[in-house]
């Protein structure tokens, strides 16, 4: 199992930006589903070069036939083929024997980390996006949030996943397997990161036209960030700073954008779309769309269809000053 | 001596005069000749796979580099459901039909199937398929959710139009269309083999057809009951699927994938026959392990029904009963292991020769290993959560199905196409073709396991630069290109050889089993006399014996013993008839009409019961020739 430096040059991560594979594991399940598919690897591929190399003499028999087609063989010599032919069925179960148990050790594994939970978050697919929730330990209450996952390193976060909609799937590769989200059923992973960083999630279940826009941002960091990250978060959202903000947060709270979307601490409270109390924290817009720039939200407040054809968010007609001005707002709500 | 050319010439005559089929089109229409039949099918089939390679070729330059406008994501959703739809159910499946209606009887020695209107029938009800999913393509209502579409996507709520009905019923056209095939080509090796081909002396092509067959029988019913229970919520809310309505989403999951798990053996199990008669012919000896092989079939026929929850791995299953469909799935890679084992021994203990249908062999050995092992992973509960839903997959199935089933088949076109036609194709061409393909395809997919582990989903219509996945799909996209090459340089090849090959003879390969014994191409009764054997390669084995006493002024069939194959009776065989075509068309507009209303069931049931009121209208005449026995000369 120490091959790890082998594979990842075999396999090079190449072209692959690494935030988004089960061939980087930061976590403890991905770890141990790294582990069982380096195995995988090992048993498969000898099983492989053992059949090509049989094949291999075959074709070696073949080699300059290439004229009429001689008699045939009626009663061959098959002793020998016979005896090799026990020999492959024994390793074939004894290959198929170690990687059932590897398989159900690993299972195993991914079972038995529901024991000692600390955290739970609550993730609700929608067409096209993650409502995320967390519980504010100072009030109580639920926290919400979009695309932008935070979990506290070397704790296990338990995420109770719910959907709103059709099918999902929740994925993070480099800290676990995926996890259908499924209406009427109340389904749960637990994630137990081990190293900082930035990675990627994606919907992995086809669930409409904007599948492939329905991404997430992962932030593992350090208990003490994590806490301070969170008592932002349950803070209601910052005064606007200048003219232009204010009439940003006027066109929010008071144009169509409050039917669907909330403002902690304004008058939107509408609860279709993602929470916008702290957008301007996030690291990207529109469910790992776009990253999280003043230009990108303005295009996105003016041209959401041309984006991303299908998604929920309407074309709203807002005069460009308008339209400046709440995505200078939403920018300055870390 | 010259007395019996004569005689033999007047006896061909009166078969002919017995067995041929109306001229022009009233023949076409009413044809039941099993040949004409199955040759409709592989030509239809033949044709949507062209089409649905051209849809994947044009799925793949929208994926060749990061976001690319080319086609909307909803072109993009229509092109998969359509490519995977057409696919599934209307090549695949039925392509793998229409081999075995062409040559089971005659690899039976036998003059037509058990039910040649029933044949007929199936061909048009699967014709119906086709045109259920392409005439609404030109409409512009092509299905958009895949060639599995869950509810609640695919629900009243979700899918309004009726994109998702016309999936439906193009489903329940052709599992109607496939479950008329399999019980014909059941009851036709059961009942129709020649004097002395007892089970144990059965070819392994028969053998395969028989297991697919069986196979279909069993699970299609499960697809039907699936998209029927889906368009029950559809037109009259049953919720079955729908949980506000106290409906479970994952009984459609389960009930489509205890269909859809053997729906991949009932593909590859014939391909098992291909590849079977073509390393024993090429190999010039009877296949290594008979026995084992049959048992692996079996083994696999069984244990397929057994597994169908690794395709659910993900969706919350508790953990100990994925462990066990883990166990289930990983324990069919042993009867698939020997099948491997006995086709190579083959060669090694035989005298292999590298002829066009064996290139394809080989390349089958070299390509479908690769998807049975990457099958080995993705059947491991937890690392399948890492794999499935991801490119990972997508070039395993292609592994599997293409590797293991349309390499088979294209090397069974090759092989059998000089029967069928009493032509031979280019070599040059034909080994053109086979490296462009093999060479095409595993450029294209292989790339696609390292994009799944790099973290690429199915079915996204586009990703960003960010994500690095360009490079390996911009490889993926020219390996697909090179393959269609070669697809084009196949189809030359077979239309030439067509129209001006090299004449065949009649066993042009010196094959082992009864269809090589008629002429190429086979007259419509296919064989004068009734052929008996007493070995697996009869045309090996000296001379053959023929027995007389069929009918020849009339159609007739030997029926024989199940196990033993003793004779028992002669059977009337029915001649062409309008009936199947009719009541074909009945069936077509009770399925068609139930996507709009729940009484096109009704009122579509009567001109179906009259169609077959005359079908089975019962005839009385009797056999006017002489007793059942072996030829004296």
């Amino acid at each position: 199992m120490r091959s790890r430096p082998a594979i990842a040059a075999t396999l090079a991560l190449g072209g692959c930006s690494g935030a988004q594979t089960p061939l980087a594991p930061v976590a403890d399940q991905a770890g141990s589903q790294y582990h069982l598919l380096l195995l995988m690897l090992w048993v498969c591929g000898v099983m492989y070069l053992l059949v090509i190399g049989f094949l291999i003499i075959g074709l070696w028999r073949a080699r300059g036939r290439h004229a009429a087609a001689p008699p045939p063989l009626l009663e061959p010599a098959d002793d020998r083929l016979r005896r090799l032919l026990a020999v492959w069925a024994a390793v074939v179960v004894i290959g198929l024997l170690v990687l059932a148990g590897g398989s159900f050790l690993v299972e195993r594994s991914l079972a038995l980390a529901q024991a000692n939970e600390s955290l739970r978050i609550r993730v609700t697919a929608h067409q096209y996006w993650w409502r995320i929730a967390y519980r504010d330990p100072a009030s109580g209450r639920w926290v919400e949030t979009a695309n932008e996952l935070h979990l506290p390193v070397a704790r296990t976060a338990r995420i109770e996943l719910g959907s709103a909609d059709v099918i999902h799937s929740f994925w993070v590769p480099n800290i676990s397997g995926k996890m259908d989200v499924i209406p009427g059923r109340a389904n749960a992973i637990d994630l137990t990161p081990r190293r900082l960083g930035w990675f990627r999630g994606q919907c992995a279940e086809f669930c409409g036209p904007q599948h492939a826009h329905m991404g997430f941002d992962v932030k593992v960091e350090t208990s003490a960030a994590f806490d301070a990250w969170l008592a932002a978060q349950a803070r209601p959202a910052a005064a606007p700073r200048d003219a232009e903000q204010a009439r940003g947060m006027e066109v929010v709270t008071r144009e169509q954008c409050a039917m669907c979307h909330t403002v902690r601490g304004t008058a939107a409270i509408g609860r279709n779309g993602p929470d916008l109390t702290h957008i301007g924290s996030r690291h990207s817009i529109a469910a790992g769309t776009l990253t999280m720039t003043r230009a990108h939200l303005q295009g996105w407040i003016a041209q959401p269809q041309a984006i991303k054809p299908g998604t929920m968010m309407p074309t709203v007609t807002l005069s460009p000053a308008d339209a400046n001005a709440a995505a200078a707002y939403l920018e300055s709500l870390k | 001596m010259t007395d019996d050319v004569i005689a033999e010439r007047a006896r061909h005559d009166r078969l002919l005069a017995a067995w041929r089929d109306p001229q022009g089109l009233w023949g076409f229409l009413t044809t039941v000749d099993h040949k004409r039949i199955a040759a409709r099918y592989v030509v239809t089939t033949m044709f949507l796979l062209f089409l649905a390679g051209m849809l994947a070729l044009d799925m793949r330059l929208q994926l060749s580099a990061p976001d690319v406008h080319r086609m909307t994501p909803q072109l993009y959703d229509e092109s998969f459901a359509l490519h995977g739809s057409t696919m599934l159910f209307l090549v695949s499946v039925p392509v793998m039909e229409a081999m075995a209606i062409w040559l089971v009887p005659l690899m039976l020695g036998q003059r037509n199937l058990a039910f040649p209107r029933l044949a007929a029938f199936s061909y048009w009800l699967y014709l119906g398929g086709v045109l259920m999913l392409w005439v609404p393509h030109l409409l512009d209502v092509t299905p958009d959710l895949g060639w599995f579409e869950y509810p609640p996507l695919s629900g009243p709520a979700y899918s309004p139009g009726h994109r998702a009905d016309v999936w439906a019923q193009m489903i329940t056209f052709t599992e109607v269309a496939a479950l008329a095939a399999s019980v014909n080509i059941v009851a036709t090796i059961l009942k129709l083999r020649p004097p002395g081909m007892t089970l144990a002396k059965m070819p392994l092509f028969l053998w395969a057809m028989l297991v697919a067959s069986l196979m279909t029988i069993f699970g299609l019913p499960a697809v039907m009951l699936a998209t029927s229970m889906l368009i029950s919520d559809r037109l009259v809310s049953t919720n079955f699927f729908s949980p506000a309505g106290g409906g479970d989403v994952l009984l459609f999951q389960h009930i489509w994938w205890f269909f859809g798990h053997p729906e991949v053996y009932i593909i590859f199990i014939p391909a098992v026959g291909f590849v079977s008669s073509i390393v024993e012919t090429f190999s010039r000896r009877p296949i290594f392990g008979h026995a084992a092989m049959v048992l692996s079939m079996l083994a696999i026929g069984v244990l397929a029904f057994g597994l169908w929850v690794h395709h659910m791995f993900a969706v919350g299953l508790p953990r100990l009963g994925n462990d066990f469909y883990t166990a289930a799935s990983l324990t069919i890679a042993l009867p698939a292991g020997v099948q491997i084992f006995c086709w190579i021994a083959t060669m090694v203990g035989g005298r292999p020769r590298l002829s066009v249908p064996m290139l394809w062999v080989v390349g089958f050995v070299v390509t479908f290993v690769i998807g049975g092992l990457s099958g080995v992973m993705t059947a491991s509960a937890p690392l399948d959560l890492q794999l499935t839903d991801t490119y990972f997959v997508v070039a395993h199935f292609h592994y599997v199905l293409v590797g293991g089933a349309i390499f088979p088949l294209l090397g069974a076109f090759c092989y059998w196409f000089p029967k069928a036609t009493g032509r031979l194709m280019s070599k040059r061409l034909g080994a053109t073709a086979f490296v462009l393909i093999f060479g095409g395809f595993n450029i294209g997919f292989f790339p696609m396991h390292i994009l799944g582990l790099w973290g690429m989903p199915r079915r996204i219509y586009t990703y960003g630069p960010e994500m690095g996945w360009g490079a390996l799909n911009l490889l993926a996209t020219v390996g697909a290109a090179i393959s269609i090459a070669g697809g084009i340089v196949f189809v030359v090849d077979a239309w030439r050889s067509f129209r001006s090959g090299q004449p065949a003879g009649d066993d042009p390969w010196g094959g082992s089993t009864l269809e090589w014994a008629s002429t190429s191409p086979p007259p419509p009764f296919n064989f004068d006399y009734t052929p008996a054997i007493d070995s697996l390669t009869p045309m090996w084995t000296g001379e053959l014996v023929a027995y007389d006493g069929l009918g020849i002024d009339k159609r007739e069939l030997l029926v024989t013993s199940v196990a033993d194959a003793e004779p028992l009776y002669r059977q009337n065989s029915v001649g062409p008839s309008i009936w199947p075509l009719i009541a074909s068309l009945g069936v077509a507009v009770l399925f068609v009409g139930s996507i709009f209303t729940p009484w096109a069931i009704v009122w579509g049931a009567i001109p179906v019961a009259i169609a077959l009121t005359f079908w089975f209208w019962p005839t009385r005449d009797r056999a006017t020739t002489g007793p059942f026995r072996k030829r004296s000369s």
